[in-house]
């Protein structure tokens, strides 16, 4: 069996990699200038954290891999990020509607791993955290400004949010790599997050005019790499690209 | 060599003479990312904190250290990345913090917004995107003389 705390922070670089690239889709096209360069620095505040997770991972693992080799040369089936992180930009609102419930999620996260008993995870985890903070402030205000928008924008919002909804109930699951983590006290049991992560989003949704969808039914899969979506093999290929078809190239 | 090696007080004051890659008017020392300076037996240490995350500035910054301290004919160096505590604008030196102002910068209030407009020094300013051209940056405007300007972001 793979070594728990390697595929923990395999799940953690693994978030910030794939909805960083997802965000950086937006560069150049982002529907104000703006708004384009909020995007592509947020994208670049997550790849930024994984590279921090992803060399530790690598670290840990003990077998030479660094952030790039497990970023470039892993597949599918290798990644453990949420299925939510891999879900399509779809429109703006969509984009931000992702970006606002894993930002929600994040910020509650990375507190609790301030305190971890592993010093590397609780420097890593503490400088992300001012960075997550900025990025739910901005999501918060953006999905409140188009909620309680125009028509056009509140109804935009609500299809975002019913079609991200499904995806939410992953990131509170947990299973023997978590337990693992706990009995070390390297991380805290993503089931005691749910409570505050109600907290933090419930409010935004309220405010932005927005209906909480009813059924807390969860797709799964992700984290623990047993079915990811279809989407995020098509992701790689852009992703890996370059890695793939010139192994090692550097300019 | 070890026993004309500079003092660590000299050494800093070369290091306060390198510019931040992205904003020329503020040193490294005044943006506060260099955190200790010793020598270790003859090799000179100089741990450095990262702004942001995803800085593409960092790389550079230990570049821009490295020849410096090179061209002042020290030759074993060794760089090291600290990441706790994290970078905070509190940091950011008093000089930095006028140097910012004068060039049009307006420096990080506790606040979380401008004081007043770097340009005319009017306080009825607006923020337009929590988001700038570097990512330590966001950009306000202001009403009155209605020039647009960046604001160093308080982390
Ligand atoms: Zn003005």
């Amino acid at each position: 069996m793979t070594d728990p705390l390697f595929e923990f922070l395999c799940r953690l670089g693994d978030n910030t990699l794939v909805l960083g690239h997802r965000v950086s889709e937006w560069c150049g096209v982002a529907p104000v200038l703006e708004e384009d360069i909020a995007l592509a620095n947020t994208a670049l505040d997550l790849i930024g954290q994984t590279t921090m997770w992803l060399n530790l991972a690598g670290e840990v693992e003990g077998a030479g891999r660094d952030a790039d080799a497990l970023a470039f040369r892993r597949d599918v089936w290798d990644f453990r990020n949420l299925l939510l992180v891999e879900q399509p930009n779809g429109d703006f609102g969509q984009t931000m509607m992702r970006q606002f419930l894993f930002d929600a999620w994040h910020v509650l996260y990375l507190t609790e791993l301030e305190k971890s008993s592993d010093a590397r995870v609780a420097a890593i985890a503490e400088k992300s955290l001012k960075e997550a903070r900025y990025h739910l402030d901005r999501a918060s205000e953006t999905v409140i400004g188009l909620g309680d928008g125009t028509e056009e924008s509140n109804a935009r919002m609500q299809a975002a949010l019913d079609r991200l909804w499904p995806y939410v109930g992953e990131m509170f699951d947990s299973d023997a790599v978590d337990m693992d983590m706990v009995a070390k006290g390297i991380a805290p049991d993503p089931g005691t997050l749910r409570p505050g992560f109600d907290a933090t989003v419930n409010p935004v949704l309220r405010k932005a005019t927005l209906t909480r969808p009813e059924s807390d039914f969860a797709h799964r899969g992700g984290r623990s790499g047993a079915r990811h979506s279809e989407h995020l093999g098509h992701l790689l290929t852009q992703m890996q690209w370059l890695q793939r078809a010139y192994p090692d190239a550097t300019w | 060599m070890v026993s004309d090696k500079p003092t660590t007080e000299t050494v800093w004051g070369w290091l306060n003479q390198i510019p931040d890659p992205e904003i020329p008017v503020i040193s490294l020392v005044d943006l506060g990312v260099i955190r200790d300076v010793h020598w270790s037996g003859d090799t000179l240490e100089v741990t450095v904190t990262p702004t942001y995350s995803g800085c593409p500035a960092t790389r550079v910054i230990n570049i821009d250290i490295e020849t410096a301290l090179r061209d002042r004919g020290i030759d074993k160096i060794r760089l090291r990345t600290r990441l706790s505590p994290a970078w905070t604008t509190d940091w950011l030196s008093e000089t930095g913090r006028r140097n910012l102002e004068t060039y049009g910068i307006a420096p990080p209030q506790k606040a979380g917004g401008p004081a007043h407009c770097p340009q005319c020094q009017a306080r009825d300013v607006e923020r337009i995107s929590q988001f700038g051209s570097t990512p330590c940056k966001a950009l306000w405007r202001c009403r009155t003389c209605l020039e647009p300007f960046d604001y160093f972001k308080c982390i």
